[in-house]
């Protein structure tokens, strides 16, 4: 029985390219990027080459990158170091309800500082509207984070539509974009779009884990969550994680030359499981945007009302078939349903929830047949569903 | 001058003929305990067990393994001296010099088990009290709570003389009873349960009722996990059997009405693990209830799962309260592995409201829509079994 992953939104297995260039970093370019001598420089290289590419690929500027150890910290240090930098005069933060919860525990840490946060509610699609968030600034609002995709449902937030009006109304807030699960997968131009701190993640996009960067805007000053060193320009000190580094380079690289053509394939496989699946097991229910535009092309979420997402998951997993429940991050932690309530989803909707998702390497033939495997189990466990 | 380490055991030491028997089990499972520990030999002599190192450096690892072996009540690192006073005044000034935190304080505990030695445990006391006084500067003599006791025994073929003393487990050497079945849950309980038979000697194997895809691979890790850590005390791997108890679960789910749930399920483990201890030649099975802690833990409740078995079930918490039972748990390291979040069979099927008091007549009618042979069967056709090796224990654990 072949395995079929559909977890990529969890994580998504490293290419080739990826663990080539991971081992060239271990192996030969393991030197210190901070010492003068030929070890340090070539180390610094295989640094500098891939801040490089993860700047072509964002439209920004070398120097505007600083990688860090992944989306988590990004997020950290762009919602705290933001707030913190200008917390004289601006004390307040606006929200989604349904970001990371990596963005949602840095807020909630800030209230605790004082700051106020706004939490902006979703519409049933689980997106943000730009009204929203105009309605949401007060004369002290200093920073917007939202998520430019949602990691549980695929939603696509109006992110450009919403940076536009906030600068229109409010040149002075900066505006943070998690962009963890959007890389990739939706075109994320920062020439076009004004936002001011932006997070990537290297372990979304076939890179290694550990490794993600934040954009700083030129001219934008975070504080940093530590240390005092020197190195990403003092916002994040200790010795640079090469290999990490490395692999996220060749990752962008292969992502990035054909971004669109495997995001239009990730679209149309993902509608073709959807109908396979809704054909099969007629009591599987959508979440999120009907309207295809509005989702990104890589994440189904779909409901099973009534049985347990987890039992499904482990049901799968002994059928070769590897999914979520609604959020990996959260599924061990039972505050998995945050988001999905925010959509207004009841308790038994949201309970019975599976979230799929592709990435570049899926197939036809991956799709077809994990749906097949995926009604299957759905029509064996609903004798033990609870209704 | 001899360094070593005199094992102190207390009960063994009172089951007459078969003395010698329990003696070797102990220092087996010393051994056992001992293995990687390069050059560490323990032997029998003269109604003692002693351990030697090669390498006195690693003393203190040694003494962390001790402490983990049943049936060991103390160990002293001592020094083996020739039947001469000089030696033995010589080795009490060496073991109080040596000390960490320099004692202001001391008293020297003779006693002449050898009674054709010329000092009386009397004199000992003072001659050798007189001469440490003499050589070790900065020490007063005092009898009651002194800082320091050195302990001077003399034998007949040689005096011990100590000043420090590592406590043992007590209990039983494991393997000098029978073999007994612990039924383990991914839950506080029953590990401590399979503790406290190990304490008495039993030798234990362990079952898990795995129901897959309604209890992860997670849970299952998770008693992996725990069994890792009961092996610390148990001179071989402890082998884990895991059910497969999916079938029986969903035909419960299918005819047993929801408040019975519980009780049926308990009576198709305990029918289980009585066939499963049989083939594995244990003699008892081991649970970790305690009663009245939950529904299915009233003696009402105890005595319609009982009775499905004449199998002995050992119950070692029964007397023990909660608190009591997660502070053991914390003490042998089980606690932080218990606590972990993951789903066992006892969670995910459990009825909003179970009997607290089942009668055994309805339970059993209950079970009349079952093929329950049959089931059983099933189940014990479909048992994988692990061998469970210790997990590395950091010293201290």
């Amino acid at each position: 029985m072949a395995e079929i992953y559909l977890d990529n939104a969890a994580t998504t297995p490293p290419s080739a390219p990826v663990i080539d260039a991971v081992h060239h970093a271990l192996a030969t370019a393991w030197g210190n990027p901070s010492s003068v001598h030929t070890k340090g420089l070539e180390a610094e290289r295989v640094v500098t080459e891939a801040r490089q590419r993860l700047a072509a690929a964002l439209r920004a500027r070398p120097d505007e990158i600083v990688f860090t150890s992944g989306g988590t910290e990004a997020n950290a240090l762009a919602v705290k170091g933001a707030a913190r930098a200008r917390a004289g005069r601006y004390r307040h933060i606006v929200t989604g309800m349904t970001e990371h919860p990596s963005v949602f525990n840095a807020c909630e840490a800030l209230e605790e500082e004082g700051f106020s946060v706004t939490y902006l509610p979703v519409d049933e699609a689980g997106r943000v509207s730009p009204e929203a968030v105009l309605d949401a600034l007060r004369d002290d609002t200093g920073l917007v984070t939202l998520m430019w995709v949602n990691n549980e449902t695929g939603a696509l937030h109006p992110v450009a539509d919403i940076a536009a009006a906030v600068k229109r109304a409010r040149p002075d807030v900066w505006l943070h974009v998690d962009a963890v699960q959007a890389l990739g997968k939706v075109p994320v131009r920062l020439d076009q779009v004004p936002v001011d701190l932006l997070t990537v993640s290297g372990h979304k996009i076939h890179g290694p884990k550990g490794i993600g960067a934040l954009f700083v805007r030129s001219g934008v000053r975070v504080k940093p969550l530590f240390g005092a060193g020197t190195q990403e320009k003092g916002l994040r000190s200790g010795t640079e994680n090469v290999p990490g580094i490395a692999g996220f380079g060749a990752a962008l690289a292969e992502t990035m030359t054909r971004m669109d053509q495997a995001a239009a394939r990730m679209r149309a496989l993902k509608e073709l499981l959807w109908e396979r699946i809704s054909e099969a097991a007629p009591f599987a229910l959508r979440n999120g945007p009907a309207d295809p535009e509005l989702t990104a092309p890589h994440i189904l979420s779909v409901s099973f009302p009534g049985l347990k997402g987890e039992v499904l998951v482990h049901a799968l997993a002994q059928r070769g078939v590897y999914v979520s429940t609604g959020s990996a991050c959260s599924s061990r932690r039972r505050t998995g349903a945050r988001v999905l309530k925010a959509m207004g989803l009841d308790d038994r909707r949201a309970d019975g929830t599976l979230r799929l998702s592709l990435s570049a390497a899926t197939t036809e033939e991956d799709v077809t047949e994990a749906a097949a495997r995926i009604a299957a189990v759905a029509h064996e466990l609903r004798e033990f569903a609870v209704f | 001058m001899e360094r070593l380490l005199l094992v102190r055991y207390g009960e063994i030491g009172l089951k007459g003929r078969n003395r010698h028997v329990f003696e070797e089990k102990l220092a087996d499972n010393m051994r056992a305990a001992l293995a990687d520990i390069e050059g560490a030999k323990v032997n029998r002599e003269y109604g003692r067990i002693f351990v030697r190192l090669e390498d006195e450096g690693r003393t203190g690892e040694a003494l962390e393994r001790l402490q983990r072996v049943f049936g060991i009540v103390a160990v002293n690192p001592a020094l083996r001296v020739p039947l001469d006073l000089e030696a033995i005044r010589e080795a009490a000034a060496m073991l109080v010099r040596a000390e960490g935190d320099p004692p202001r304080t001391f008293r020297v505990s003779a006693r002449r088990a050898y009674k054709r030695f010329p000092h009386t445990s009397q004199e000992l006391n003072h001659l050798v009290g007189a001469y440490v006084l003499r050589h070790v500067p900065h020490l007063t003599v005092q009898l009651t709570d002194p800082d320091v006791t050195v302990t001077v025994e003399v034998r007949e073929h040689a005096a011990y003389v100590y000043a420090d003393q590592v406590d043992g487990p007590g209990g039983l050497p494991v393997g000098a009873s029978s073999r007994a079945l612990l039924l383990l849950s991914g839950g506080i309980d029953s590990p401590v349960a399979g503790w406290m038979a190990m304490k008495r000697g039993i030798e234990l194997h362990a079952v898990h009722y795995h129901s897959p895809p309604f209890t992860s691979e997670r849970s299952k890790q998770k008693v992996i996990d725990l069994c890792r850590v009961l092996a610390r005390w148990s001179p071989a791997p402890v082998p884990l059997h895991v059910v497969h108890f999916t079938e029986v679960q969903k035909e419960i789910h299918r005819h047993v009405p929801q408040e019975l749930g519980i009780t049926v399920m308990r009576r198709f483990m305990l029918r289980i693990g009585e066939r499963l201890a049989r083939r594995l030649d244990a003699m008892a099975l081991v649970t970790g209830e305690s009663v009245g802690q939950v529904a299915s833990q009233t003696l009402e409740s105890m005595a319609a799962i009982n009775a499905v078995t004449n199998m002995p079930i050992l119950r070692p918490l029964v007397g023990f309260d909660k608190h009591e039972i997660i502070q053991r748990a914390q003490r042998i390291h089980t606690y932080d592995i218990s606590i972990l979040p993951y789903e066992d069979c006892c969670t995910i099927f459990v009825p909003e409201r179970p009997a607290t008091r089942p009668s055994l007549a309805a339970v059993e009618a209950a079970e009349r829509a079952m093929a329950v042979e049959e089931l059983v069967q099933q189940a014990l056709e479909n048992v994988e079994t692990l061998h469970v090796e210790p997990a590395p224990a950091y010293v201290g654990a």
